[in-house]
């Protein structure tokens, strides 16, 4: 369905030093400090960070609706303005709701009047799951309905490029897991997708890499995997009263120790040389875990962000 | 396709406007009840102040001028929905192009006021204006000819307001402009007279003279057009480009 002179050229989409300073009350204010991000074809990126990291300002200058005081932004080889006069681009913006007194099957048909190609209404209706509801009007919709309903607006040019900001921030569980779903089967026909979220499980869950920013700079970047690797930590969980944490925190692999209660909670750089000198000095440990820490240790001992402390 | 506008965009836009309860009240029934009113109990003055118009003839153009310029600056409030609920964003990631979007919404604003004319032609005959059919197309031209200006001043309010304020400005704004232009009694001389020589509702109230065989816009009317329009049209294309950030 997509065709070759859409999808062919220089086929990536790069970020190369781009900055953004905006006029703030109380000075200037660095959005974005100079980024370098390169996006392959068909790749899903996660662009994560907290709110104030300068995730949206980034999207916006890749969409082409601000413009980067320096570097340079292209899409497939294009200017963004260019790649979004052609189609190639469908994005969900971080705020946002629609417009009324249409249905949502009229709204979505409004939109795709637009589009060179668009994909058939019914189709996209059937992937964002708005068929249901499609002959509602677009103000009577709940907040969950609403985002799916921006989602078949972003789908419905059959965009090479689809941009998500903060997509699942209104929703619930089952309407986040939809919704992901939803972005999985885009993702299946070789699009790319650039989505910036602040729930690390969501990146950690869809993402193909993340780029993790904080205060304007690019901290870090890669799979998901190796990132967590980065930090390298693993915890290590076992029911072990009477022990002393200074003792625990000197066992080879460890790198630091708590304790809840009864159990023992140790963060390991090297949990296989933890778990055998575990075992060795203290053989009466039992119910032990051993989890792979989630994208957010990762994403916290990255940004160094001071509340980090709590988790 | 890309040069000219998507007539199934152009007709979901007409769509949506048709369906809003606020355009019909405020551009269709108002206008429609006051003529009735006023027009209805001076049905017989053929000689109106001194102009030489008949009462139902010179309060259907007052009152057309009112309903459209409602209906043209209603536009604006529009826009300013559709930025509040940041649509315009939106609209700026699709192929549709500033020109496109400026030109579905004058359209639409155009057919929106020739509802609102046709509405008070018809009440405008039942009380008894009666004119020939040319006088009637003149007419019509001159009022959607000095349409222009307001259809650039709707795009310009309704990319500087919120929708809460674009309200009561535009009611405001409108009332003034319509008084000024002598929609609901002739202003034939004094301050206000020489004031209203400047501002395009006094001429889109003046067709109604035109069409009566008077005097045709003079030079000075077409020049006050003129004027108006690129002014605001230059206002516009400011409060267009200066609003591309996130609201």
């Amino acid at each position: 369905m997509s065709t070759p002179a859409r999808a062919s050229g220089a086929g990536e989409i790069s970020l190369r030093g781009l900055t953004k300073t905006f006029k703030g009350p109380e000075g200037p204010i660095e959005a974005v400090r100079g980024i370098d991000v390169e996006i392959p074809v068909g790749e899903t990126l996660a662009l994560l960070g907290p709110n104030g990291a300068g995730k949206s300002t980034t999207i916006d200058m890749l969409l082409g609706l601000l413009r980067p005081d320096a570097g340079t932004v292209s899409v497939f080889g294009r200017a963004p303005a260019d790649a979004v006069a052609a189609g190639a681009v469908g994005a969900m913006l971080q705020t946002g709701s629609l417009i009324r007194d249409l249905s949502v099957r009229e709204l979505v048909a409004m939109m795709a009047a637009l589009y060179p190609e668009p994909l058939a209404i019914e189709e996209v209706l059937e992937l964002t799951g708005t068929a249901e509801f499609a002959g509602q009007r677009t103000q009577k919709l709940s907040g969950g309905q609403t985002q799916r309903v921006r989602a078949a607006v972003a789908l419905v040019s059959n965009p090479e490029l689809l941009v998500l900001d903060e997509p699942t921030v209104a929703l619930d569980v089952e309407g986040r897991q939809a919704f992901w779903h939803t972005m999985r089967e885009f993702a299946a026909r070789g699009k790319t997708i650039m989505f910036a979220t602040h729930y690390l499980e969501e990146a950690d869950a869809y993402a193909d890499r993340a780029v993790l920013m904080a205060h304007g700079r690019v901290v870090a970047d890669g799979p998901t995997n190796e990132l967590k690797a980065m930090v390298g930590s693993r915890t290590l969980r076992a029911t072990l009263p009477g022990v002393e944490l200074p003792a625990l925190a000197a066992l080879p692999g460890v790198s630091a120790a708590d304790r809840r209660g009864e159990a023992i909670l140790l963060t390991c750089a090297d949990s296989d040389a933890a778990i055998r000198a575990l075992l060795a000095a203290y053989p009466q440990a039992r119910d032990i875990e051993i989890n792979a820490a989630g994208l957010e240790q990762a994403f916290l001992a990255l940004t160094g962000e001071p509340d980090g402390a709590a988790a | 396709m890309s040069a000219g506008i998507s007539l199934t965009y152009l007709r979901y836009e007409l769509l949506r406007t048709f369906r809003n309860r606020r355009f019909f009240i405020l551009s269709l029934v108002f206008p429609l009840v006051l003529y009735l009113l006023i027009a209805g109990s001076t049905r017989n003055e053929h000689n109106l102040g001194g102009t030489g118009i008949s009462a139902p003839v010179y309060f259907m153009v007052g009152m057309a001028s009112w309903g459209t310029m409602t209906a043209m600056l209603s536009c604006g409030a529009r826009i300013a929905a559709e930025r509040a609920v940041g649509w315009n964003r939106q609209l700026r990631i699709t192929p549709l192009s500033p020109r496109a979007y400026f030109r579905a919404k004058v359209l639409t604003g155009y057919a929106m006021a020739i509802l609102s004319l046709a509405v008070l032609y018809v009440a405008g005959a039942a009380l008894g204006a009666s004119l020939t059919a040319g006088e009637w197309l003149k007419m019509t031209f001159l009022i959607l000819v000095g349409l222009v200006p307001f259809a650039a001043l709707g795009i310009a309010l309704g990319h500087v307001l919120t929708p809460d304020s674009i309200g009561p400005a535009l009611g405001g704004g409108v009332a003034l402009l319509a008084f000024l232009g002598g929609t609901w009694f002739p202003i034939t001389s004094g301050f206000f007279f020489h004031l209203g020589q400047y501002l395009p509702s006094w001429w889109l109230v003046q067709a109604s003279h035109v069409a009566l065989g008077g005097h045709s816009w003079p030079a000075k009317a077409w020049i006050v057009m003129a004027v108006w329009t690129a002014l605001l049209s230059l206002l516009a294309a400011r409060a267009y480009t200066r609003d591309t950030g996130r609201v």
